[in-house]
């Protein structure tokens, strides 16, 4: 099967530890999708911290990590 | 340290010698807490409530000298966890009846969707306290660190409790990985409270680092155990004077805040002990009296312990009938 420039080709992504398939490219777009508000949450890619004003030039690939974090409380 | 010096007495007696910079016959209680104190300010003269006619001293019953820590000045030495309370409400009660200016956080690793998360942050900004967002769970100086970013972005703070267990048995901190992330962290920018044992030599390294502050623990996380150690918080008071000394973890009740305090300890920082209290509220408004009760002593001058009866009536000159 091929793809076209214009058909979005899904990758595999492992998101806090549960592969997820996107056709998102970049941080940005794929925290876009999710629907939450980009300040609630803090990122990280492959381990690395990426700052929210960063995350329209972090480029996913296929087998990337994120994980995400939220306020909780704590000691 | 001196081998001679193989019990608590003398190594208090020692440390704290060597901190005031005295001699031996001219070291007191009093310059012990004159040392330690430098950062008091003055009491006012007068304070509101006071009248021409008292002759009483001011009394401030549950208030506590300022102090500095992380370029903010604080009236309160209680540092509270917000932790594994019934509910939200009493939380906040707590939270106010504790006193506290400075509140612990936390992150999870989730993804934010709901209101749950943003709702309790701002239960918890609505109360006016600082944040002091933890690095809890981290095992190694590389996850610490990019935690700490992350905290930082949530809560828009620079202060970070820096955690790094070395033993899931005991959360023992892991003395060389937390200096590695608070080496790393200080030159990021951060304000780091590293959560420490209560060993000299590696707070000292942390120290070298760059941290200002300093967080050893009292006992295990959650144990309630007490200070398992005053030996080693009170060579840490009087080995380094002038930097703030928070003991954090291990506290189970009242008495042992105030012990930490009459140490001479700047702050104690403190979340199951109140947590799970079968009154959280009553319990927070404790150990607030506690903290306050334990500082005013070490300002005071406790008296030094004595190991035979030492008479508090003067009989010297008095007739002795038999």
């Amino acid at each position: 099967m091929t793809t076209t420039d214009t058909e979005p080709k899904t990758i595999t992504i492992t998101v806090n530890g549960t592969p997820e398939p996107t056709s998102a490219r970049t941080l940005q777009a794929w925290v876009d999708a999710r629907g939450v508000l980009p300040a609630a949450l803090a990122t990280a890619v492959n381990g690395n911290f990426v700052p929210r004003s960063l995350r329209a030039q972090q480029l996913l690939a296929e087998g990337d990590t994120i994980l995400t974090f939220q306020p909780i409380e704590g000691g | 340290m001196n081998p001679d010096m193989n019990d608590e007495a003398a190594e208090q007696s020692t440390a704290e010698q060597k901190m005031a910079g005295l001699e031996r016959s001219t070291a007191t209680p009093r310059d012990l807490v004159a040392v330690c104190s430098a950062q008091v300010k003055e009491e006012p003269a007068k304070r509101a409530g006071d009248t021409e006619q008292s002759t009483l001293p001011p009394s401030r019953p549950e208030e506590t000298s300022e102090w500095q820590i992380g370029g903010r000045t604080l009236t309160s030495r209680f540092f509270l966890g917000t932790a594994a309370y019934p509910s939200p409400q009493v939380l906040k009660d707590a939270i106010q009846a504790s006193g506290a200016q400075v509140v612990t956080m936390g992150l999870r690793r989730q993804l934010a969707h709901g209101t749950e998360a943003s709702d309790f942050f701002a239960l918890i900004q609505a109360t006016g306290s600082h944040l002091l967002p933890n690095t809890a769970g981290c095992h190694t100086a590389r996850e610490a660190i990019t935690l700490a970013h992350m905290a930082r972005e949530l809560f828009d703070t620079s202060w970070i409790k820096l955690e790094v267990v070395g033993d899931a048995h005991t959360l023992q901190p892991d003395p060389f990985e937390l200096l590695t992330a608070a080496t790393q962290l200080v030159k990021d920018g951060f304000e780091v409270f590293p959560y420490c044992m209560d060993d000299l030599v590696s707070c000292q390294r942390l120290l070298d680092a760059g941290c200002s502050v300093l967080m050893p623990w009292g006992a295990p996380i959650g144990s309630g155990q007490g200070l398992v150690n005053p030996g080693a918080l009170r060579t840490l008071r009087a080995r380094l004077p002038g930097v703030p000394l928070i003991v954090d973890a291990g506290i189970g009740s009242p008495a042992d805040a105030v012990q930490a305090m009459e140490l001479g300890l700047d702050a104690v920082l403190l979340n199951s002990a109140v947590a799970h209290a079968v009154d959280p509220v009553r319990m927070a408004r404790a150990f607030k009296l506690g903290i306050a009760s334990g500082r005013l002593a070490f300002e005071a001058g406790v008296m030094p312990r004595q190991d035979m009866a030492v008479a508090s009536t003067p009989v010297a000159g008095h007739p002795i009938l038999l």
